[in-house]
């Protein structure tokens, strides 16, 4: 009998498959958010392989800010749309009417297009679980959380009442009123997203490669000018530089490292030899020590 | 790359041949191993070690760890590796971890998903959680302090979930002298102990998590040490993924995909053995068989699928096939049974009530399963066996489960995913426990249902009725036997043949041995389900007045009757009014505190939510109540 050891990718591959199907099987009213970033375009594969030759039999949505990167709008509708699945896009309309914007608001930002556009738009359309592209290996506080995370009614996550993983059972059953966010890609670290991109040929935003863009540097942190909605500071003005970005969000907020890496190969290069983690390109992060679990209490992905 | 190199050293291919690197890096391995040990073990330690050895560390990382370790470190002015790894807020306060976390780290032959549970009261349940998915397990030892009833207590578990991989890192050598003689001593009484529960083999390295000795590569300060260091054992030991290709074919189908009338895959993740076009299969419990038509993917039809790959299959035939039943290789068959004693873990502050419905997921089916009274609970620090009548949070027990029709399986030592299963309460949704399939009992295969000629339905045409039961619950002192009463008498006054099981009057007999306790309660009320069930194949009405104060009970006895026959009658009274009447004087004992789990007062009372018939004792009184549960009964 021929012998087969699977590489870590192909188990990897099995096991978030494995947690695709098993939502479909037992959930009433599934979607995948879809942030468009590098881990969402893995996750997005990953359904498609999980379901073929059906498409993914679930919507995507986009919980957008109306502040993300030009580049990620264009390729999230191509995106869809080659999947064969319906595209959901939520922007919160009190934070649109508010005209909540990252450079006057600071965190409420975030708080009010993402953390509560979220919840509204789980509530609108009924959806009882949610795909998200997070993984364990992004932040300490993710290290504990599980495939399936249980939220109260209102969305909030409480650390110490969630549900026991063993072996690949996952116990989908839960009580009115609760939802779940699943994240099939939980175990993947960076450079495993990264090797599967290459080794499936998955599109990703060209805002990974390198490229001249204009930017401006402010608090430390190289900032893309992308569109006419930047106010300039006193004396600031855009510079062109070979600049490209280890994660993508809103581009007011999001940093970027100067870097020459315009293939893929060279950008899997680069992260290895690199010296600082992933996160420390989002300006949310710095808020305050275990930022983070604060925000996931309050209900932000 | 040299023998001598360290090897989580940056591979020079990166800087180099990306190319070259990363087609090298396609082929690593994965090894999920969990590791045991307390606090003071330097588990923590270690585990912020080899992420530091193997570079998974980032410079900004490195900065807040330095600030950290001399803000809350334990260790002066070097850096805490345990920061590096107690992620939550609350516990870092605390000083303690709470709950599973898993870690990464990878080198350039393999990639590890480290398991990391904590050392307190709950340590059993996120042990074995932990231990579910783990090929290999490494058990910490404090050099100084040796074999202790800890180390028993993870030896034990990581036996016990089937983890057959076992490093034994005797940690702080710093702290001895790097003393042989201390090391040998640890290992020979290990040795001992280990042999004594069923583990065969193990692998002792004498390290320290601290100072790095033995992790990466040989220590100068253990000259007399000749073994492999930690990191290169874990890169080289074997994972068991190729002996389960070798085992016979099984794939617990997920789900049925259907894009269209022509198309019919069979989704799931294959547990074990291989498969190819052509192979021949049976589904069970059903038995059809047929051969597999195409192993289908997104990327084109495959000729080989294995072990551990997830998997769309399709079939030759159109045989009914669905979530849940299990394809597996024609001449080699699971076992199907639905009675099985097992090893359960209790994870739940409820406690296991025997006898109660709960959830039982097993691969991709959910069954409906009881629990019987474990046989005996495992003393988890000694091994000792204990009588028990339950089992309560971090218990380990071992019991007979029946499950409510026939399931393949098979033994949990055979496959983790045919014989790993979870309980699920009915009420909270909770998971409730873990449990790994001894064997099949088998009185389940032994035992057949006897056929007899006159039968249920002979019985109640001779009667010329239609049996029911009419099942009335509420709270003591609402009214129920007194309800209970009329209907009957009514009932005989129409010729009809009734039989009225009492509350009250079956503990004077058949339930005299049962208490007040919520596992008694929920025996109580199976066994006058089960005699209600028998008299209603007589051909009776059976009208029973019970408190049987919960739901999860009243649906167990509404499954086990005929579509239909049962009548659930919530004798709504409220409880001050209940505790107004007193009847029998309960309510004042209770309140006093003479009378314990009494419904309403100290046990809880779980109303009906939809009854058939609802009876409102404020505004109707016992009469009208009667010929309104007979008009439903005889329209």
């Amino acid at each position: 009998m021929s012998q087969k050891t699977l590489t870590h990718l192909q188990r990897l591959e099995a096991e978030s498959i494995h947690i695709l199907r098993e939502v479909v099987a037992e959930a009433e009213n599934p979607v995948m958010l879809y942030s468009v970033g590098k881990d969402s375009a893995v996750m997005l594969h990953l359904a498609k392989k999980a379901f073929y030759p059906s498409p993914p039999p679930f919507p995507l949505m986009h919980v957008d800010t109306t502040w993300k990167f030009r580049d990620m709008y264009a390729l999230r509708d191509k995106a869809a749309k080659a999947a064969g699945m319906e595209l959901i896009v939520h922007q919160n309309p009190e934070a649109k009417a508010n005209g909540i914007n990252p450079f006057d608001h600071g965190s409420l930002h975030t708080d009010m297009w993402k953390t509560e556009g979220l919840k509204q738009a789980l509530d609108k359309h009924g959806f009882d679980v949610a795909f998200g592209g997070a993984r364990r290996d992004e932040e300490k506080s993710r290290a504990k959380e599980r495939v399936f995370s249980f939220r109260s009614a209102n969305h909030r996550w409480d650390p110490k009442n969630q549900r026991p993983e063993l072996w690949r059972l996952y116990n989908a059953k839960k009580s009115k009123g609760e939802s779940v966010r699943v994240f099939p890609i939980s175990n993947w670290t960076e450079l495993d997203i990264w090797q599967y991109i290459h080794l499936e040929g998955i599109e990703i935003v060209p805002l990974y490669f390198s490229a001249p863009r204009p930017t401006v540097e402010r608090d430390g942190l190289i900032l893309m000018v992308d569109d006419d909605r930047f106010p300039l500071r006193e004396g600031e003005e855009p510079v062109m530089r070979s600049v490209r970005f280890r994660t993508l969000g809103c581009y007011p907020l999001t940093g970027a490292v100067e870097s020459e890496a315009q293939t893929l190969q060279e950008v899997i290069q680069e992260m290895l030899l690199t010296t600082t983690s992933e996160r420390q390109g989002r300006a949310i992060d710095h808020d305050q020590a275990a930022s983070m679990e604060k925000k996931k209490q309050e209900g932000y992905f | 790359m040299t023998k001598n190199d360290p090897i989580y050293k940056t591979d020079a291919l990166i800087a180099q041949d990306i190319d070259a690197y990363l087609e090298a890096h396609q082929h690593k391995t994965m090894l999920r191993f969990i590791t045991c040990g307390s606090v003071d073990d330097g588990k923590s330690t270690l585990i912020g070690r080899l992420l530091y050895d193997s570079k998974m560390i980032f410079e900004d990382q490195l900065a807040a760890l330095e600030a950290d370790s001399k803000r809350v470190g334990t260790q002066g002015q070097e850096i805490d590796f345990a920061l590096l790894v107690d992620g939550l807020a609350a516990e870092r306060e605390q000083g303690i971890t709470i709950d599973v976390a898993y870690r990464f780290f990878a080198t350039e032959k393999r990639k590890f998903i480290v398991a990391d549970t904590p050392g307190h009261e709950q340590y059993t349940r996120n042990m074995v959680t932990g231990a579910s998915t783990a090929d290999l397990a490494v058990i910490l030892i404090d050099a100084r302090k040796g074999v202790l009833t800890q180390t028993r207590r993870h030896s034990y578990l990581v036996h016990l979930l089937g983890i057959r991989n076992i490093v034994l890192a005797v940690n702080k050598m710093d702290l001895v002298g790097y003393d042989h003689s201390v090391f040998d001593e640890i290992v020979a009484e290990y040795r001992a102990f280990a042999q004594s529960i069923g583990i065969a083999e193990f692998t002792p390295i004498p390290i320290s998590g601290f100072k790095g000795d033995n992790i990466t590569g040989p220590s100068a300060n253990t000259p007399w040490y000749d073994g492999p260091s930690l990191l290169p054992h874990l890169e080289a030991v074997e994972v068991d993924g190729t002996a389960d290709q070798e085992r016979p074919f099984r794939m617990p189908v997920q789900w049925v995909n259907r894009p269209n009338l022509d198309f019919r895959g069979f989704a799931g993740l294959i547990a074990s053995g291989t498969v190819r076009p052509g192979d021949s299969v049976r589904v069970l419990p059903s038995g059809k068989t047929s051969k597999i038509a195409r192993i289908v993917s997104l990327e084109g039809d495959r000729d080989i699928a294995v072990a551990g790959e997830s998997v769309t299959l399709t079939l030759r035939d159109e045989i009914d096939c669905s979530r849940g039943q299990v394809i597996v290789a024609a001449q080699e068959p699971l076992e199907v049974a639905d009675q099985f004693e097992a090893t359960i873990v209790w994870m739940d502050e409820n406690e296991l009530l025997p006898g109660r419905a709960y959830w039982l997921k097993i691969g991709t089916q959910t069954v409906s399963a009881t629990v019987a009274q474990p046989k005996y609970e495992v003393n988890v620090n000694t091994q000792e066996h204990l009588a028990t009548k339950t089992l309560d949070l971090n218990a380990i027990g071992v019991a007979n489960i029946t499950t409510d029709r026939e399931i393949p399986f098979a033994s949990y030592a055979e496959n983790r995913d045919l014989g790993g299963f979870i309980l699920i309460d009915k009420l909270t949704n909770q998971t409730a426990a873990a449990g790994m399939i001894n064997f099949a009992l088998r009185r389940a295969q032994n035992i057949h249902w006897q056929a007899t000629d006159i039968g249920r339905e002979h019985h109640a045409n001779m009667k010329h009725q239609k049996p029911a039961v009419l099942w009335l619950t509420g709270l003591s002192g609402s009214g129920k036997s007194t309800v209970a009463n009329i209907v009957e008498k009514k009932l005989a006054r129409m010729n009809r043949h009734t039989f009225l099981l009492d509350g009250d009057n079956v503990r004077h007999g058949l339930n005299k041995d049962l208490g007040f306790t919520e596992a008694d309660r929920v025996e109580n009320i199976r066994r006058v389900g089960e005699v209600a069930k028998l008299m209603t194949d007589a051909g009776l009405i059976v009208i029973t007045a019970f408190i049987s104060p919960f739901r999860a009970e009243r649906e167990m006895v509404r499954s086990m009757m005929q579509p239909g026959e049962f009548i659930e009658i919530f004798i709504d009274t409220p409880l001050e009014v209940a505790e107004a009447r007193d009847v029998k004087g309960l309510y004042a004992k209770a309140r006093s505190g003479q009378l314990k789990n009494f419904t309403g007062i100290d046990s809880p009372y779980e109303a009906p939510e939809t009854p058939e018939i609802r009876i409102d004792t404020t505004t109707m009184d016992a009469e009208e109540a009667a010929d309104l549960i007979i008009a439903r009964l005889i329209p």
